[in-house]
């Protein structure tokens, strides 16, 4: 997957969790946790799909990566290069 | 062989297994009862529906909310607001001799009544609602969360009275210790009834029940019901699976049990012998009336009463007789906002909830008992209606469950409805892969539950995975 790729995958995940947000708005460089409120529960929920959809393992010490979108995508990015997007 | 095996096809346990199953675990959810719900079941006689447990819902929170219980427990099971459909309330009251409080979903409401009839507590009034406003909820291991909340409450509220009146609604609603009520539990308890409110959806709890358990099986989640856990199976210190009444055996790589902490612990094989004080002893009886009006019709608008008739509320167990009148919950399933498209419930109902006393209604003799039921029924209307309008005359159909029947349908020792004084709160036990949800662990009432289930299974069957 490229970066715009995970970037799509991951707006797909928080479409998921939180179905009443407006995500076009997302900034990447603004926290979730700011813009959206998420917290530790919601947090989890991103690793959880992550792990069910592309069997991509996060330990639990790398969570504080995915504290932003654009963190995220650059975090994800080595781990997900190989996934072929469905 | 399951990844987990939960105990009991309540609120809590049905909420883990949508969370495990969502996640491609195998899940089996074990039922005692022929039918689902435990604590907050509902059922159908003489061709009307009741409920039982529900009077409301706390913690209502209006659709897209970002913060709090219910917008949290939505956003976890993947729901929509609109499947709980609920009907916000139209108004309470807390009334003792002399005294009343009206309260609704917007605290401003409780303020101004403080300020009236307490003019020199509100300030101490205000602090404590300010202190409550942060959501970071006190941590089991805090030292302030099992503070005597009375002691809190002396040094904000210098009126005595005023402070049995705040305490009045939250220890009915969710304390499950005699007297006093840790301040941790005020706090949650405090935030789910004066800050948030109370809710219901129009056709009561099943409405919540029958999603839970259609999202659960629609992620594969298997649901038997008629099977009693009789034993868990205990091998060099772990938990390896469950035998069922009826002997059959199943094995599974951990355990969530809603059953109870002692209820749990006496299931293991390896345990012998459990410390049974520990388990909570505050039951209920509640007295149903069916009515050939709407209540509002003979001039009563109030969704829950919580009266008692004296300055001083008692909140224990009575130990002579098998109920305390003296207190009581009034609650009128008709007195919520539903939708034009709903319109109003087909019949006109009062529900009265009285402490009682377990051990005493257990041990009654058949006829004894049923001519009880009838006995309690009368003696509990009759002190309810000293707070609210005599609705007798417009009685057409009755009915009352006891501390025996929640003992029937929950299995939890004493029939206590709101578990055992001590929770625990990581909801760990003896065994590394034998866990605890629902009362017991912590949270009490339909969101609680709800909430302690995906939070039980989050920390101990997901992340640990």
């Amino acid at each position: 997957m490229s970066p715009a790729e995970i970037r799509e995958e991951i707006l797909d995940i928080l479409g998921d969790i939180a179905p009443d947000e407006n995500l076009d708005e997302l900034v990447d460089d603004v926290s979730f946790r700011e813009q959206m409120e998420l917290d530790s529960m919601d947090f989890l929920d991103i690793v959880m799909e992550l792990r069910k959809r592309h069997r991509v393992q996060i330990p639990e010490e790398d969570y504080g990566h995915l504290a932003s979108m654009g963190s995220t995508v650059s975090y994800l990015e080595p781990k997900m290069r190989d996934i072929v997007k469905a | 062989m399951y990844d987990t095996i939960i105990i009991g096809a309540g609120m809590s346990g049905l909420a883990a297994g949508i969370r495990l199953a969502h996640f491609d675990q195998r899940v089996c959810i074990l039922e005692r009862h022929y039918t689902i719900g435990g604590l907050n079941s509902f059922y159908r006689m003489g061709g009307r529906d009741y409920d039982v447990g529900l009077h409301a819902m706390t913690n209502f929170a209006k659709k897209g909310t970002k913060r709090g219980p219910l917008a949290k427990l939505i956003r976890q099971l993947r729901f929509n607001w609109e499947d709980f459909a609920l009907a916000e309330q139209i108004g309470s009251s807390i009334r003792f001799p002399g005294v009343n409080l009206d309260f609704g979903n917007d605290i401003e409401l409780l303020e101004s009544e403080v300020a009236r009839e307490f003019p020199d507590c509100v300030d101490g009034f205000r602090k404590l609602h300010q202190s409550l406003l942060d959501y970071d909820d006190l941590s089991g291991d805090d030292p302030t969360f099992t503070r005597s909340s009375r002691e809190v409450l002396t040094e904000l509220i210098p009126d005595p009275l005023l402070r049995e009146m705040l305490l009045c609604p939250l220890m009915w609603y969710g304390n499950a210790r005699e007297d006093d009520m840790d301040y941790g539990q005020f706090c949650i308890m405090f935030r789910a009834c004066y800050l948030e409110g109370f809710a219901r959806p129009f056709k009561g709890v099943r409405v919540i029940l029958k999603n839970l358990v259609r999202k659960f099986r629609g992620l594969g989640g298997e649901l038997k019901l008629r099977s009693g856990v009789s034993r868990i199976r205990v091998e060099n210190g772990r938990a390896v699976g469950v035998v069922l009444d009826d002997g059959t055996e199943i094995a599974g790589r951990r355990i969530l049990s809603s059953a109870g902490t002692i209820e749990t612990l006496r299931l293991c094989d390896d345990i012998t012998e459990v410390d049974v004080a520990k388990a909570g002893r505050l039951s209920f009886i509640e007295s149903i009336s069916i009515l050939d009006k709407q209540p509002r019709d003979f001039g009563f608008d109030r969704t829950i009463v919580f009266y008692n008739d004296s300055d001083q509320f008692h909140w224990r167990r009575p130990e002579e007789s098998l109920c305390d009148v003296r207190t009581g919950v009034i609650c009128s399933p008709n007195n919520y906002r539903y939708g034009a498209a709903e319109g109003e419930l087909p019949d006109g109902v009062i529900r009265i909830t009285t402490l009682a006393n377990h051990d005493l209604w257990c041990g009654l003799s058949e006829t004894r008992y049923a001519a009880e039921k009838v006995a309690q029924y009368e003696s509990a209307v009759a002190s309810a209606v000293r707070f609210m309008p005599d609705f007798r005359r417009h009685t057409i159909a009755t009915d009352i469950f006891t501390p025996k029947t929640i003992r029937r349908f929950t299995w939890h020792d004493n029939g206590a409805v709101y578990g055992a004084p001590d929770k625990r709160l990581d909801g760990s036990t003896h065994l590394n892969n034998l866990f605890l949800c629902g009362t017991d662990q912590g949270f009490v009432g339909i969101v609680g539950a709800i909430l302690s289930g995906i939070s039980m299974a989050n920390r101990h069957c997901l992340v640990a995975d």
